[in-house]
């Protein structure tokens, strides 16, 4: 997995809360057994102006020259609920994001987005907020640098002055598994012990749960 | 107590605290290690479906890696699977063939019980989980759907995963997981007459919104809670995904345990006595501690349907589209999803015209469901101009069904009668309800486009699809019932 330290890129605002991964990929554009090649679906029903088709709305944030190349996406509440497709993530991916900020994620998403090396970064409503309306009207390029490694995002300051960063914090496990581009199965596999014993445990106490 | 038992969680479970909820025992007897903030969760049941389940094998396969224990691995054939009558691996949905075919040849590559599409015993993992006694109290229970957190219903640990967690847990029969918090929802009260568990799950939506209860473990309790037979329990914990919970569950008592009792894969004789007295423990403490707590009254809850865009835009059958304010969404939401269901704020939700009702999915599909609809359409026809679709959610419900006769209710009534899978819960490019069309629908998602490009859906109960389906607005079932 790419591993994730700094990125700085193109940040994209779409404040809409509770943006759910049927919109985000909708089942129609899954077409095949694979991981790969699904970011022409990524958004859609959004981003074009027919279903199933593929002619641009040109009102949708990703259709503008000046967010077309975001790889950072600066989303409301509760992004990514409903189905737990990882196809969501794989969508987003193959579009070229590698983070996602916003106030809070769906549970099964954020996995997901971790599972894959996306950062699904939290920050204060507020503070999402205030990002989003410097990206749409600042005169500046619309950029931002996330420093895991310090923990640290930096947004497009007002011209002659210094970027202040506004500090996040990531929990430990995920932030180390991000850095290093580590694969939890591949670490579990060679970490986890007792699992023999604790089923030989269980086995006992429950034996109906081993068919 | 609350941070004793935190501790002791976290040190791998050598400290047991004093009062525990539902969620800790269980939690505490499946920690295989503690990994700094977070254990390795052992996992007893994993399923899998065409639609997530076949990259999942493929993947482990790719990377050499092997199935830990496949005799407790099942898979179906439900997302995509045609329900027309004489149904094949063909599909209606662009290349869903490919995803049967391949899962197929996955699950039995690595060795895994298949409930294929011509499987007697095929539906919609859900509803065929607790159906077989697969899904039992104390287990924990993946699979890469959301809607897995129904199962919790049983009084397991059930939540739904991605694809690379299913791979993990297949992998090395664990997920590694932080301990999450837990939320009690009491529903306190008697229900009315065709008053369920659909319209108690969005009447906490619209209370608490569709965030409400983002990363929780939720229990649901409470005499209404009790007093719900198991499908109806079933029917709380799936929506339990769409308030963004982990999971949904449910203390088991001899409600669960007579259900269970006799199913394929249920513990029998001496296993089954033992398993009984270790389930009855499994309820919360008195004094167990939750992170949040919340109670409802529903002595005077309505039947319940969903006006706008997501499932928290919920109002009683009987109200009106809410002001942005009352239906915690911000104007600019609220504006969008009045656009896209072309709604008006203060219009009736019973004046409007339908074009479609649909009765299926996990949410609302399993026979007490369809018996509920049946019994409202008998003698009955559905309103000229309104297609009406019945899929049950598996195809043991469906012969169920047909031996009651139901089928010939609904087929009478002007209802087409499917095989069983998810159907039109969900569009995947194949069938659809058409562009702008209205449907009152027994489903668990009212996102835009979820049901197909433009298609309005309205979430309700089975019931009040059938009182729509008649009427060909939305309708009060009461209303009809007393007429």
């Amino acid at each position: 997995m790419r591993p994730f330290r700094t990125l700085t890129a193109t940040a994209a605002p779409m404040l809409r809360d509770n943006v759910d991964t049927d919109t985000i990929i909708p089942s129609r554009e899954i077409q095949s057994v694979t991981k790969q090649g699904l970011g022409a679906g990524l958004f859609a029903g959004w981003r074009y102006l027919a279903p199933g088709g593929r002619e641009p709305n040109p009102d949708f944030v990703l259709n503008q020259t000046r967010f077309a190349a975001a790889a950072i996406l600066v989303a409301g509440e509760n992004f990514g609920c409903g189905s737990s497709r990882e196809h969501a993530v794989w969508a987003l991916a193959d579009q070229g994001f590698r983070a996602i900020v916003a106030p809070s994620f769906a549970p099964i998403f954020e996995d997901n987005c971790l599972n894959n090396g996306m950062l699904a970064l939290c920050l204060p409503s507020a503070t999402v907020a205030a990002l989003a309306q410097a990206l749409l009207t600042g005169s500046n390029e619309p950029r931002l640098t996330i420093d895991l490694e310090r923990q640290a995002l930096f947004g497009p300051a007002p011209s002659g002055t210094a970027p202040t960063g506004i500090p996040f914090r990531v929990e430990p496990e995920a932030r180390l598994r991000l850095l290093e581009g580590l694969d939890a199965i591949d670490l579990s596999l060679r970490e986890l012990t007792g699992l023999d014993a604790f089923r030989q445990r269980d086995r006992e106490e429950r034996p109906w749960v081993y068919l | 107590m609350g941070e004793q038992g935190q501790q002791g969680r976290l040190a791998g479970g050598q400290a047991e605290p004093s009062a525990r909820s539902l969620f800790d025992k269980i939690w505490q007897t499946h920690i295989v290690a503690a990994a700094g903030g977070s254990a390795w969760i052992a996992i007893d049941r994993i399923f899998l479906h065409e639609r997530t389940g076949a990259i999942a094998l493929e993947g482990l396969q790719q990377r050499g890696r092997h199935v830990q224990g496949p005799e407790r691995v099942f898979c179906t054939i439900d997302h995509i699977v045609d329900t027309r009558p004489g149904r094949t691996d063909d599909t209606l949905s662009p290349s869903g063939r490919e995803f049967i075919t391949r899962t197929r040849a996955a699950a039995n590559a690595a060795g895994i019980r298949l409930f294929d599409v011509t499987d007697p015993d095929q539906g919609i993992v859900h509803v065929i989980s607790p159906e077989l006694g697969l899904a039992l109290p104390g287990l924990t229970i993946v699979c890469p759907d959301s809607h897995t957190c129904t199962q919790g219903a049983v009084g397991a640990f059930a939540w739904g995963i991605g694809s690379t967690e299913a791979e993990h847990a297949l992998a090395t029969g664990t997920l590694r997981l932080t301990k999450p918090p837990t939320l009690r929802v009491r529903f306190e009260g008697r229900l009315g007459a065709w008053v369920g568990a659909k319209d108690l799950s969005l009447r906490l939506l619209s209370r608490r919104g569709a965030a409400g209860g983002r990363g929780k473990a939720v229990e649901f309790a409470g005499s209404a809670v009790r007093a719900l037979d198991m499908e109806a329990r079933l029917t709380l914990c799936n929506m339990a995904t769409e308030f963004s919970a982990v999971t949904g569950m449910i203390a088991p008592d001899d409600t669960t345990f007579n259900y269970l009792e006799g199913r394929d894969f249920a513990p029998r004789g001496a296993h089954w006595d033992r398993a009984l007295a270790q389930w009855r423990s499994l309820s919360s403490d008195e004094a167990a501690a939750f992170d949040e707590e919340i109670t409802i009254a529903v002595d005077d809850l309505a039947p319940m349907i969903t006006w706008g865009t997501s499932p928290q835009h919920a109002v009683a059958v009987t109200g009106a589209v809410p002001a942005a304010e009352e239906s915690g969404t911000t104007r600019e939401a609220h504006t969008r999803a009045l656009r896209y269901m072309d709604l008006e704020q203060g219009q009736s939700l019973a004046s409007l015209r339908i074009d479609a009702a649909f009765i299926g999915s996990c949410t609302n599909a399993r026979i007490s469901d369809l018996r509920s609809a049946a019994r409202v359409l008998s003698g009955r026809k559905i309103a000229a101009g309104v297609r009406a679709l019945c899929v049950p959610g598996s195809s043991r419900v469906k012969r169920q069904a047909e031996a009651e006769g139901l089928d010939r209710i609904f087929k009478a009534a002007g209802f087409e009668w499917r095989e069983s899978g998810c159907s039109l819960c969900f569009y995947a490019g194949g069938e659809d309800l058409g562009l702008g069309k209205r449907v009152v629908s027994s489903t668990n998602r009212n996102f835009e486009g979820r049901q197909g490009p433009g298609t309005r859906t309205h979430i309700a109960s089975p019931a009040t699809v059938a009182a729509s389906a008649i009427r060909g607005l939305i309708t009060d079932v009461r209303s009809l019932e007393a007429a």
